[in-house]
């Protein structure tokens, strides 16, 4: 009984009660995110990582503003079909410059983790147009205005410096030539390409929506689809090291 | 509660209150179901066993791995490798037999095909169409003409490596942008695609004049699709005559491929899909229906 | 923020004075309103210019309102007693419970409309703004946070001040929560429609919409705080232990998971400063405890006060309410990576989400006891009281969906269920059997008791809503159930050769017959939600004297 009456000390005084409440709901928050910070194992080892290119980035973006990952995961679990059927199982460095991460909650559509170089920029473009037109069966939207609408990259630059800030390992150079990289890489034949390459390996750049005129959104949104999952060379990839 | 000054009993169950009323609400001072405690503690018993047994705690440096060594990801290579431990036999004999041994071996094409069905749903249906029925762009693979050929040999190069994609053994071929480069007027390119119409045996506008089309198309495409128009599968030139059409028959859509040369690619899979799989792909293409 | 009693004796009027809160409050909306006039001016996106000329408009009728409300009341302050009894401050409460009507309706229509362009997908119209990706966080932000949102600060309101029996705290501080909090709902639910969005599940309004929140919450926390500190009761009342807990929870998952630098002041863009797999974690540490803490805790304060009430009865058991609370709030903050299983985010991690997700289910259950056993003594009053009913029924599927989600947790059952309808099936059992319904009955409680009417304009309309919902319900979340399975089982399905049944568009094509039967199901709950809102209307304008008769005639407001 009198064990009982000690809970009184909560029910008087409501400070005591919310500091109360304060550290029994800190201690699991903390217990399970610290470790993430500074435990090496977290983030595996591997090579190719790096952060997005501009048009990349300003592709994520889109991917983000769309709300994409309402229906589409990335991230492929560790489940023996979903690597049969999408890949090698996702690895926590794959998204280690996502920010937000989008690993997504519900599949209504199949995990993009590795679409990467699946299909063509064409089938994309035409499949952001209508859906239906390539997959008779698919319940996504139709995303006609992508290509319709230039792309608006007024803030990439300083987009990138945000990022650089939070620990992203973009370069003074980088942030520089954001522009000039993001408008060579959806180009065909810029003479800038190279350098886009340099700085980004295993970028790919192209006129990705194929349409005319300045860069739009879908060249940005394709060309971010296009290297999800592309960077690191699982050929090279030690998993028995990464067991965790 | 004990405090209480005075002790209330409620009248139904016949347990004491707390003794405390807010706005009307009392609140009896039953004590705590048993069946529930007992559920309770019995959840955290079996927490307390899995952490022993799986990896939990994190610690200073690592994180305490669990009496099981069990990892997901170990676990995961474990059951992959059982899985190909099971499809083992029939895919060392795939991947030892050469395309044409593997049709005429019942079990081995029976094994193929049902592989090979499993990696197209997922991989090339989205542009083929379920059971390969093309779309628009997206040829055909159910009937009989191929544009890169339909032997085993040409349907395995074209999945292998792709067509203009960015493998470096990928089929190549253009057809050149002949409006776009000023090669042809407006009114040229109208009058070939009413020649290939007629090639095809489809209708014409009135305007079309035979002789000068098939001078034209001497001059400009026979070198790629032939005198005959029967096309060149050595560069992906299609047949002409066929009423085949990527893009669609209609004389607008033809006209525009002519002005821009569409030159559409596909992936090359051999990178993405190991090498037993493409050979199924191949011989489940081949069985659809046309092939060579 | 908090406006308390007194004043800052002005010079001309040594009667009237502007209050600390009413002047603080002005000052800030004066700032405010140059502020978003100065970011609409720069900013060069339409959508951010839009919501700063909102902001702008917001800021100017709120300085006019206070002047005009300070030109018109008497220079006293609200008196806390009149005649020795508190004088209650229901204006706020009333408020947030019609809010909590409108914002249900368009919620649960937005569902309805997502249901439907999941079977029917043409509906997206090709258009950006209602295409299903913006849509579906319009739909959870809508009946979680708007209408879920106002139906805890409505109750939370009002159930503090009956069970402290004090007048609420601050003078404008309540009504600054309540219209402050409606504002970001504006905001959040425009952004979502114009492509504004953090992309974070259940936290996707962007960084100046999560500041704004932060103030507005941090004001309802000192309102709610100072009323049970001021409270006339010894003790403090297991409803507002969990209103508490709600609000300081929730405050602090809203700070971690949202932190992020803006692009600009000028820019609605921000980038999250987590990222990646540390990001994963701390959405879902915030993710999990949203339902924790806002649709669980919150909604258990509700129940803790409206179903002895109605039931008039005592609460079952004090001992098992101390119990459960804490273990209830210190065991759900670990479950956050039940959301995480097999993904990249480490296995030691997953196995504590799963672990503690299990021991939840008792303290969860604890709750369910509570509530159901307070009922003895009264259960024949189920048969006659459809209010009671739908309170006792919320409990029922509160118990059922704290039963599927540690089932869901076991690693096994989410290597199935995971990113798929089973989940949503789980949800919306949740959504509208629990939240739904305890909110429903809450309303139909408080309504008659704000507006002074003796009672609801019709008991049987009530068990019109009642039945059409559950049927409803019934339809939604068994649907999902047989879909959710049947995907997960078709994506991990193997021929006898070993090779994957299905391709990925098969199972999306087995999906349909499921979400036409869903949008049904969802269509049967607005209706369910419209019936509500017409007896709600009805009980508010219909006049007491009259109210027999009046159920034909005009419609003449009571007061
Ligand atoms: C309503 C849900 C929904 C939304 C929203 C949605 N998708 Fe899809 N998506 C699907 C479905 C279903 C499929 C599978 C059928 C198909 O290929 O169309 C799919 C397929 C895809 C594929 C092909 C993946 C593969 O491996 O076959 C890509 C790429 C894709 N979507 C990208 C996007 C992008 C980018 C967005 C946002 C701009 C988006 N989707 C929004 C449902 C959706
Ligand atoms: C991005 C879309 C795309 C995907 C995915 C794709 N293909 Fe193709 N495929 C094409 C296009 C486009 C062509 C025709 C190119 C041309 O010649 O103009 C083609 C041609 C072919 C051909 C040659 C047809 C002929 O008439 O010679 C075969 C065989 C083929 N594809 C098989 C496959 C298989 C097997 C897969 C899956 C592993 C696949 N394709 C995936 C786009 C695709
Ligand atoms: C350098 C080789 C080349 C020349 C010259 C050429 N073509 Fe082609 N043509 C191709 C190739 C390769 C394709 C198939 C791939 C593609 O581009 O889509 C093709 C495709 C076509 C098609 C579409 C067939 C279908 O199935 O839809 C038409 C029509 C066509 N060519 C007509 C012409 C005409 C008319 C000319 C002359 C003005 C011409 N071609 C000259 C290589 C050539
Ligand atoms: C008319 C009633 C409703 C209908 C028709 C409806 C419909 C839907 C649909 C179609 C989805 C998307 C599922 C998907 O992507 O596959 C969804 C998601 C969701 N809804 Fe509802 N809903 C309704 C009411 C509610 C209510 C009352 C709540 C909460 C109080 C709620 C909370 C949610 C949540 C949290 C999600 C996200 C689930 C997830 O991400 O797993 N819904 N709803
Ligand atoms: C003991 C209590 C509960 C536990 C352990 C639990 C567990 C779970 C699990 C395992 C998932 C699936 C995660 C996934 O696979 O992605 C889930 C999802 C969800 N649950 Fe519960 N659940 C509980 C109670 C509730 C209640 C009462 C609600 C009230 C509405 C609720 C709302 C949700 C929502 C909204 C999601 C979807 C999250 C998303 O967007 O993915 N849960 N829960
Ligand atoms: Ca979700
Ligand atoms: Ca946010
Ligand atoms: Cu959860």
């Amino acid at each position: 009984m009198s064990l009982w009456n000690k809970h009184q000390i909560f029910e008087k005084n409501s400070l005591i009660l919310v500091i109360g409440v304060l550290i029994v709901i800190s201690i699991g928050g903390l217990v399970e995110i610290l470790p993430l910070y500074y435990l090496k194992s977290t983030i595996e080892k591997v090579e190719g990582m790096r952060p997005y290119s501009p048009l990349e980035l300003a592709g994520r973006d889109i991917y983000v503003r769309e709300g994409c990952y309402n229906c589409h995961s990335q991230m492929i679990r560790s489940l023996r079909d979903e690597v049969e059927r999408y890949g090698h199982y996702s690895l926590a460095a794959e998204s280690m410059y996502d920010k937000p991460f989008q690993w997504g909650s519900k599949r209504n559509g199949p995990d993009l983790a590795r679409v990467g170089g699946k299909y063509s920029d064409a089938w994309h473009k035409d499949h952001l147009d209508n859906p239906r037109a390539m997959v008779p069966g698919s319940i996504m939207p139709a995303y006609p205005w992508l290509a319709k609408t230039a792309l608006d990259y007024r803030e990439i630059r300083s987009s990138m410096k945000v990022m650089a800030l939070q620990g992203v390992p973009y370069t003074p150079e980088m942030i520089e030539n954001a522009e000039k990289d993001l408008v060579a890489q959806a180009s065909a034949e810029s003479a800038d390409v190279e350098a886009v390459l340099q700085r980004y390996p295993k970028a790919q750049a192209r006129k990705f929506s194929g349409a005319n005129g300045p860069v739009n959104e879908a060249d940005a949104l394709i060309a971010y689809l296009q290297m999800l999952g592309t960077l690191v060379d699982f050929k090279m990839y030690d998993g028995k090291a990464n067991l965790r | 509660m004990t405090s209480a000054h005075k002790e209330h009993i409620d009248p139904h169950t016949g347990t004491s209150t707390t003794g405390h009323e807010w706005d009307g609400i009392r609140e009896l001072n039953t004590p705590l179901p048993k069946w529930w405690l007992y559920m309770f503690y019995a959840t955290i018993v079996w927490a307390l066993g899995y952490f022993v047994v799986y990896p939990s705690w994190p610690l200073i440096s690592s994180h305490t791995p669990g009496l099981l060594g069990w990892s997901s990801r170990g676990a995961v290579t474990q059951e992959l490798a059982a899985l190909q431990h099971k499809r083992a036999p029939m895919v060392s004999a795939l991947s030892q037999a050469s395309l044409p041994e593997i049709v005429k071996d019942d079990k081995l094409r029976g094994f193929a095909v049902a592989q090979g069905r499993a990696a197209f749903g997922d991989n090339c249906a989205p542009c083929h169409g379920a059971g390969g029925g093309g779309a628009v762009g997206y040829p055909n693979l159910n009937d009989d003409e191929w544009i890169w050929g339909g032997t085993l040999d040409d349907i395995h190069q074209t999945i292998a490596f792709g067509i203009r994609s960015t493998h470096e053994k990928t089929r190549v071929g253009m057809m050149p942008a002949f409006g776009q480069t000023g090669m042809l007027k407006a009114s040229e390119i109208n009058m070939l695609a009413d020649h290939v119409r007629a090639l095809a045996g489809l209708s014409t506008e009135k305007s079309y004049d035979r002789a000068a089309g098939e001078k034209l198309f001497g001059e400009q495409c026979a070198a790629c699709h032939g005198d005959a128009a029967k096309g060149n599968q050595e560069i992906g030139a299609p047949n002409l005559t066929d009423k085949i059409w990527l893009f669609g028959a209609d004389r607008a859509a033809i006209a525009e491929g002519i002005h821009r040369g569409r030159g559409s690619m596909m992936p090359a899979w051999n990178e993405r899909l190991d090498d037993t799989t493409i050979k199924a792909l191949t011989v489940y293409v081949h069985s659809l229906g046309g092939g060579k | 923020m908090v406006a308390q009693t007194g004043g800052v004796a002005g010079p001309f009027n040594p009667t009237k004075s502007m209050t600390a809160g009413e002047m603080t409050l002005v000052i800030a909306g004066v700032g405010m309103f140059f502020l978003s006039i100065l970011v609409a001016a720069k900013t060069t996106s339409a959508p951010y210019a839009f919501h700063a000329w909102l902001f702008a408009a917001a800021s100017a009728a709120s300085v006019l309102a206070i002047f005009n409300r300070y030109l018109d009341r008497p220079a006293a302050a609200p008196l806390a007693e009149v005649d020795g009894k508190p004088n209650y401050n229901f204006g706020p409460v009333k408020f947030s419970t019609i809010a909590a009507l409108v914002w249900g309706v368009a919620g649960f229509l937005v569902g309805v409309i997502i249901a439907l362009q999941l079977a029917f997908p043409t509906l997206n119209f090709d258009l950006s703004w209602i295409s299903f990706g913006r849509l579906r966080p319009l739909h959870t932000s809508a009946v979680i946070f708007a209408f879920g949102g106002n139906v805890l600060i409505a109750t939370s309101f009002y159930v503090v001040q009956r069970t402290c029996r004090v007048r609420l705290a601050g003078d404008l501080a309540p009504w600054f929560v309540v219209l402050g909090y409606n504002f970001f709902i504006v905001i959040a639910g425009t952004g979502y429609l114009l492509g504004i969005t953090q992309g974070k599940e259940y936290a996707e309004p962007e960084w100046y919409a999560d500041l704004f929140l932060t103030v507005v919450w941090v004001a309802y926390f000192l309102v709610f705080l100072i009323t049970v500190t001021k409270r006339k009761e010894p003790h403090i009342y297991v409803a507002n232990w969990f209103y508490i807990a709600f609000i300081v929870t929730i405050a602090v998952l809203h700070l971690g998971n949202n932190a992020a630098v803006p692009v600009s002041l000028y820019s609605p863009k921000s980038y999250i400063v987590w990222a990646g797999v540390q990001d994963a974690m701390m959405q879902w540490w915030y993710g999990h405890n949203a339902v924790g803490f806002f649709l669980t805790a919150g909604f258990l304060a509700i129940m803790y006060y409206f179903v002895p009430k109605r039931a008039e009865r005592p609460l079952y058991s004090y001992r098992l309410s101390i119990i459960h609370f804490w273990a209830l709030i210190f065991l759900y903050m670990w479950a956050g990576p039940h959301h995480l299983h097999y993904t990249a985010l480490p296995d030691w991690a997953q196995t504590l989400g799963m672990t503690f997700s299990i021991m939840l289910w008792m303290p969860s259950w604890g709750g369910m006891i509570n509530g159901l056993m307070t009922l003895s003594g009264a259960w024949d009053k189920l048969r006659t009281d459809p209010v009671l009913r739908m309170l006792v029924v919320s409990v029922a599927f509160y118990g059922m969906s704290t039963f599927e989600g540690p089932l869901m947790s076991i690693k096994v059952v989410n290597s199935l269920s995971h990113y798929t309808d089973w989940t949503v099936g789980h949800v919306h059992s949740g959504a509208l059997g629990w939240v739904g319904y305890v909110s429903f009955g809450a309303i139909y409680c408080l309504v008659p008791w704000l507006w002074n009417k003796p009672q609801l304009y019709s008991l049987r309309l009530v068990n019109w809503h009642f039945w059409i919902s559950t049927i409803g319900i019934v339809l939604y979340i068994t649907s999902m159930w047989v879909a959710g399975i049947l995907q997960g089982l078709m994506w991990r399905s193997y021929t006898a050769l070993g090779f994957l049944e299905s391709s990925f568009i098969e199972t999306v094509e087995a999906m349909h017959p499921f979400y036409v039967i869903r949008a049904l199901g969802g269509a049967l709950f607005l209706i369910g939600a419209l019936i509500m809102c017409w007896n709600i209307y009805r009980t508010i304008v219909t006049p007491v004297a009259v109210e027999r008769r009046a159920s034909e005639g005009a419609l003449a407001p009571a007061e």
